[in-house]
């Protein structure tokens, strides 16, 4: 891998401050690695994706993520040429790539599956594609061996796929796509068949791999643990629409409607309508809460305009202390059931408008009794920042 | 037996009783059972000489090979050391008891012998094997084709597929053959569509003909082809295709280093179930193929009818079992072997 990793280590070496701020982006300049324009895909009557526009920057990792059947898959799947868009393109590097099989794209992918050619073994799995293309057999046993290294399957090398562990193969087939240093790597739900620890810890490596490399990864997944913990930017999907594309943080904080908001960490969305506006801030008179909500700094609404405030369970406090009536920002319930994990206790609460809201507290005490409990009456306030309006 | 003399058989009822209702039950009729003098004293009798349940069932298919298949090889390869003699049946004793007490032993290998010294023999079993293996050969380039349509082919179609591959096995056999005498003879079917269709003058000669008998075992065989192929190919990950793709491989070369490798088996299983029946065949050559057309299973059957040699053509049966067993359990051991390397 010298020539890319030269490339990585020179990306790697500004501070992890300039890493933090690496943002093509929002670069004007920046020309993107892969655009697809207004793509669309049918299959029959069914839209599998509807009218997907996106552009991605080299050495991003980018992840797709949705419910299944909401096109991720097949989005992928024409990235890597198996599907032909019924509209629209995509372009590789400026190149426009319909028509061009996907034997003859500069792109490979992993397979959910993995995929991995049974009657071979792990070193002439990976050596496939290098063949393909007619490499001389002494860099092939180089580079082969160099990707066997890097996914530390050594000892492996002579063993069939059948012989392995699940995440033994995981790595084979991530090794064999990495092999011919694709311009992209597509990874279909790279990590779905680990189990839950193996899948964290996998989660870094691919991170690391990705640095040293400095492909670009496209990801499809539908965790969004996984998605948050190994992206620069996320395309969340529904029903073959792009919903929102931001990165991690953006769209834990800033969801552009309840669909996102919903599916990024857990969330409570009170239903309300504009009444006001003090300064910066917005009122928002809501039923579900039964008092005025103040939410942070915000658009223009029209008065009487109906939105969605959504409120994330651990920027609410829960207290049963009742603060002074007419307190913006304050609902009040019932405990309805307590989840206790060790490092958080859950509440689910009942408000008096019959709603349940969950409120996630940390657990900063060693205390074994909580001073909260089944039934008490609570009281749930948060400040205004906390409150995100939704339009959608 | 299970339960000591004097425990009470109740106490087992009660036991077993408080299981999942079926489970409870089952133990609970079988503790009843036992109770039974012929049925307890069965099971102890079967228990002492070394048969349970599970032996029983493993024995099945072993009986049945015993008692269909070694047996009569046995009476087979016993008649191929008598000798032909005018009688009913028409072949010597193996064992004899004479007057006096003793015991005759008669054998000879004489039967094995002549079958090496004529070569009508020796060129029919030779003649049979590049007969079959050729035909083997063109069944598996129709039958694969065949096979790889039917799993491509959309889902709802696959059933239709399968029974049109399946049905003709509904008419007799003979019929079949004998068919295929209507559509090959000269003023035939395919003459006659041949010559309409202006692609040929003259009608051509091709039945009895050994091109009569390709066609013949290819048709008949070709089930025995495609089922096990269609089989095999069945299981094959598709996305394995898209993989080689992926990494820049054509779907024809695709075909012929992941398809092919991986149908292997199949291709073997399916050979195999061509091959064999076909050196031994018999209806096929002797409807369709020419006077010349040398195949073992006639001149087994002229031997046996026409001669009334049986015990030569036990011999001749018995060496053709060996030309074909030899070769086969060889090629298991050297799969096996290939196996255990790879594990």
């Amino acid at each position: 891998m010298s020539d890319v990793g030269t490339a990585a280590n020179a990306a790697r070496s500004g501070s992890s401050a300039a890493r933090q701020r690496w943002a093509p982006w929002n670069d004007p300049n920046e020309k993107p690695h892969v655009q697809i324009v207004g793509v669309t895909k049918r299959f029959g009557d069914f839209v599998a994706v509807d009218n997907v526009s996106l552009d991605i920057y080299k050495r991003e990792f980018f992840s797709l993520l949705g419910p299944s059947g909401c096109g991720k898959t097949t989005l992928l799947r024409m990235l890597a040429g198996f599907e032909t868009p019924s509209e629209g393109k995509i372009l590789l590097e400026g190149e426009d790539m319909s028509g061009v099989p996907p034997y003859q794209r500069p792109v490979n992918m992993m397979f959910q599956s993995y995929a991995l050619f049974p009657h071979m073994n792990v070193e002439k799995n990976i050596a496939f594609g290098l063949k393909q293309d007619g490499v001389p057999k002494e860099e092939i046993d180089r580079r082969v061996a160099e990707v066997i290294e890097m996914v530390q399957l050594g000892s492996f090398a002579r063993r069939k796929p059948h012989q392995l562990s699940g995440g033994q193969r995981q790595r084979v087939a991530l090794a064999r796509s990495l092999v011919k240093k694709p311009k992209m790597l597509l990874l279909d739900e790279p990590l779905g068949a680990l189990d839950k620890n193996l899948r964290t810890q996998t989660q870094f490596e691919l991170m690391n791999i990705q640095e040293e490399t400095g492909i670009t990864f496209v990801i499809v997944t539908h965790d969004q643990e996984e998605a948050m913990t190994v992206s620069s930017r996320i395309a969340v999907m529904d029903h073959g629409r792009i919903a929102q594309v931001s990165t991690p943080g953006e769209l834990y904080e800033f969801p552009n409607s309840r669909y996102v908001a919903d599916f990024i960490g857990e969330v409570n969305i009170l239903e309300g309508r504009v009444s006001g506006r003090e300064g910066d801030h917005m009122l928002v008179q809501s039923a579900d809460a039964g008092c005025v909500i103040e939410t942070g700094p915000s658009g223009d609404e029209p008065e009487g305009r109906q939105v969605w405030v959504a409120l994330r369970p651990e920027k609410m406090m829960i207290s049963k202390e009742a603060p002074p009536p007419g307190t913006r920002n304050c609902i009040a319930g019932e405990v309805w059931d307590i989840g206790y994990l060790g490092n958080l206790s859950i509440y689910h609460v009942k408000l008096d408008s019959g709603k349940m809201a969950t409120v996630t507290q940390a657990n900063m005490a060693r205390l074994i009794e909580r001073p909260i409990t089944w039934e008490e009456r609570v009281y749930l306030t948060w400040t205004p920042n906390a409150a995100v309006v939704l339009q959608s | 037996m299970a339960t000591p003399p004097h425990s009470d058989p109740a106490d087992k009822v009660a036991l077993v009783s408080g299981d999942t209702a079926n489970a409870g039950a089952l133990a609970g009729l079988h503790a009843r059972l036992m109770l039974f003098p012929p049925y307890r004293l069965t099971g102890d009798v079967l228990k002492r000489l070394g048969f349970s349940g599970r032996s029983a069932v493993i024995a099945i298919p072993y009986v049945w090979l015993l008692a269909f298949f070694l047996t009569p090889f046995l009476i087979v390869l016993k008649i191929s050391f008598a000798e032909t003699v005018v009688a009913i049946p028409p072949y010597t004793a193996l064992i004899t008891f004479a007057e006096n007490g003793w015991i005759a032993f008669h054998a000879t290998l004489d039967n094995y012998t002549f079958l090496f010294d004529d070569p009508l023999y020796i060129n029919s079993y030779l003649s049979s094997l590049k007969i079959a293996s050729i035909a083997t050969l063109i069944t598996l380039s129709v039958g694969y084709p065949i096979a790889y349509g039917m799993v491509r082919s959309p889902r709802r179609w696959r059933f239709a597929l399968l029974m049109l591959v399946i049905l003709p096995f509904w008419t007799s056999f003979l019929i079949r053959v004998y068919a295929w005498i209507g559509i090959l003879k000269k003023e035939g079917l395919l003459n006659l569509a041949l010559i309409n269709l202006g692609v040929i003058s003259e009608p051509l000669t091709i039945l009895n003909t050994d091109t009569a008998v390709y066609i013949g075992i290819v048709y008949s065989y070709l089930p025995f082809m495609v089922l096990p192929l269609y089989a095999n190919l069945e299981k094959m990950d598709l996305n394995l295709l898209e993989a080689a793709a992926d990494l820049g491989c054509r779907p024809i070369k695709a075909f012929w280093v992941i398809t092919i490798p991986l149908s292997l088996s199949g291709i073997i299983a399916g050979c195999f179930l061509v091959f064999i029946p076909a050196v031994g065949e018999f209806v096929i050559p002797d409807l369709l193929g020419g006077s010349e057309t040398l195949m073992i299973g006639k001149t087994l059957w002229s031997e046996f009818f026409y001669n009334r040699d049986w015990p030569l053509s036990s011999a001749v049966a018995v060496l053709l079992l060996l030309v074909l067993v030899i070769p086969i359990v060889l090629f298991q051991r050297i799969q096996e072997r290939n196996a255990r390397a790879e594990a």
